[in-house]
């Protein structure tokens, strides 16, 4: 098998990609990787998760994510072939773990891993390591070779600027989704010149650093960086769906823990349900089978479940209003109300925050605390890149926390019964 | 409502003041590997363990007032100071935090500097390899730090005697070195 280590494909492969128009492969180690199951599982996986609620193009797969993570490497390795020697290993190993780097993520990963404790960065190191058609396409590259990718992505690898490509404040994986989703989206913002910033980079023994002249292009990337946080990544509506996906897992884990006896059993979440999820039950897990559950979870006779799956299916979300946790009067009287009329609080008012959907904005931080993005300037020297703009100076030290109280509005606006306590709710939401 | 954050309001009410983000980010996660129930997700950055979520929060509880930083310039960085406010006292009067021998284990911890809480939290993150794999990767990911032989010994030193602490007050640490 050694002879197929460094093997070429006959022929160079093209995927077209609407984002970088030709993902080019012509290693038959990242041909092999995409035709594996655990890789093409990702098809089913939106990198989005709920924002397609949102925005209704948001239908973009964590496949085709990965695939242009895979193609921004693919060109900086060929851009730094200038500066710095690559040996094939090494080229190999880097764009293996761009590919990998999201192929432990599964279906709405973000509130799974709320709900459930489950960790994706673990599973996608369980499916390098594992008994797996990723571990025995990676390992015919060598006995080290899968550990290698896992160290990558694990930010654990000797070579720190391999590691920095990947994953750092500027990298392939956020230069590729905050392209991607800003096409899919469709919203006018969050575009930025890709090839310039590759032009001005210059790489360091642990990171890359960008020449001065290319400070502009760097600025657009920390703009976009920003834009799509709060137009896209943290939008309320999209929040509003997650908080219910949340309340639909936690009050179905609840139902299955209290021996709740389900008109449609949860099969495939059951490992999820008993905490134990091993690697093979994780990998039949995607956002096929989940909407599955929720569509057929409507009929459950329990009242709960069936009216939040309802919700989620036919998108009727629940309604915010900003809100001041450190009113906690407040927020008692509320959960009274919401039990006088019936309305069970645990599940139908939600206090969502900002961390809840931690997004890392750009920090210049403190020494030592992260590194930041270093510009090189003319006489040699480095600068940190908020000394240096003004731009970044300033959304820097903006203020990027909120908190929102989410609410079922249908269910309080129906008068019918219980009049008082839900006009008394009316008057605390004001 | 906010449990989370008041764990971590009841952690600078201990320590009195924190001085420093990476140290503030380091203590946590060595409460956390002890077994003391924070939440915050934590993945390793260049310079160790570090949780974007718990950035956040500490960032939350400043703009609601119930924490205060206090920013100040050094060298090229600037560094910054965490104290509770007079609000954040009022605010956290309404939890009951349980978590028993906390607070001689934030003294502890607050007592050395970042570099070794670094150092500390690095040899953590590694837990579930041998004794001798953990240094070799030390040494691989700290590169740049260079810590000695007697640093990380102390590393391990110290580890022991947190887990002997954590263990008299009833929170059951879950790594073992």
């Amino acid at each position: 098998m050694l002879t197929r280590r460094f093997e070429e494909l006959d022929e160079e492969k093209v995927f077209k990609d609407p984002v970088h128009r030709y993902v080019h492969v012509r290693d038959r180690l990242i041909w092999d990787l995409i035709g594996t199951k655990e890789f093409q599982r990702l098809r089913r996986i939106r990198q989005l998760g709920t924002t397609f609620l949102t925005f209704h193009g948001a239908e973009h797969s964590r496949f085709s994510h990965s695939l242009g993570v895979y193609e921004i490497m693919r060109r900086i390795i060929e851009e730094l072939k200038n500066y710095v020697h690559w040996d094939e290993e090494e080229r190999l190993l880097a764009l293996a773990a761009a590919l990998l780097h999201d192929v432990g993520h599964g279906p709405f990963s973000h509130s799974f891993e709320k709900v459930f404790g489950t960790d994706h960065e673990q599973f996608t190191r369980d499916i390098i390591l594992g008994d797996t058609e990723v571990h025995a396409v990676l390992e015919r590259m060598g006995a080290h070779f899968p550990e290698k990718v896992a160290d990558v992505i694990a930010k654990t690898y000797e070579n720190k600027l391999i590691v920095s490509l990947i994953s750092s404040q500027i990298d392939a994986d956020r230069m590729d989704y905050l392209l991607r989703d800003a096409y899919f989206t469709g919203v006018s913002y969050g575009h930025f010149d890709l090839e310039r910033i590759w032009r001005v980079m210059r790489p360091r023994d642990d990171q890359v650093v960008f020449k001065r002249s290319g400070m502009h292009a760097v600025e657009d990337y920390i703009m976009s960086r920003y834009q799509m946080y709060w137009q896209v990544y943290f939008h309320p509506v999209t929040r509003s769906a997650e908080v219910i996906l949340r309340k639909i897992l936690h009050r179905a884990k609840k139902l299955f823990e209290t021996g709740y006896r389900f008109k449609h059993e949860p099969g495939l979440l059951s490992p999820l349900f008993r905490d134990n999820i091993g690697l093979a039950d994780y990998l039949r897990l995607d956002e096929a089978v989940i909407l599955y559950y929720f569509e057929v979870w409507q009929d459950e006779p329990d009242p709960i479940l069936a009216d939040l799956c309802s919700r989620f299916v036919n998108r009727r979300l629940f309604k915010y209003v900003e809100f001041s946790p450190t009113n906690l009067e407040r927020y008692t009287e509320l959960r009274e109300a919401f039990t006088e009329a019936g309305i069970d609080p645990d599940y139908y008012l939600v206090v969502d925050s900002s961390s809840d959907l931690p997004y890392d904005f750009y920090r210049p931080g403190e020494e030592g605390e992260r590194l930041p993005i270093h510009l090189l300037m003319p006489d040699g020297s480095l600068r940190e890149l908020s000394r240096e703009s003004d731009v970044v100076e300033a959304i820097s030290g903006k203020k990027r926390t909120d908190h929102k109280l989410y609410y079922p509005a249908d269910f309080i606006d129906d008068l019918s019964d219980r009049r008082a306590a839900k006009l008394r709710i009316k008057e605390l939401l004001k | 409502m906010l449990e989370e954050h008041a764990k971590l309001l009841g952690l600078i009410r201990h320590a009195g003041e924190i001085v420093g983000r990476k140290k503030l980010q380091k203590m946590i996660y060595i409460l956390k590997k002890l077994n003391y129930p924070f939440q915050e997700k934590f993945q390793f950055h260049f310079y160790g363990p570090y949780s974007e979520e718990l950035t956040l929060k500490i960032e939350e509880l400043c703009n609601l007032n119930l924490m205060d930083e206090l920013k100040e310039e050094k060298g090229g960085y600037h560094q910054y100071r965490y104290t509770l406010t007079e609000q954040g006292e009022r605010f956290l009067s309404h939890y009951e935090i349980d978590m028993p021998g906390i607070d001689a284990l934030v003294q502890t911890l607050n007592d050395q500097n970042a570099r070794f809480l670094e150092l500390v939290s690095t040899v953590l993150y590694f837990n579930n390899l041998p004794k001798e794999a953990v240094i070799e990767k030390v040494k691989v990911v700290k590169q740049k730090q260079h810590y000695s032989d007697e640093e990380i010994d102390e590393a391990f030193r110290f580890i022991a005697s947190l887990q002997k602490a954590a263990a008299e007050t009833g929170a059951s640490s879950h790594f073992h070195l």
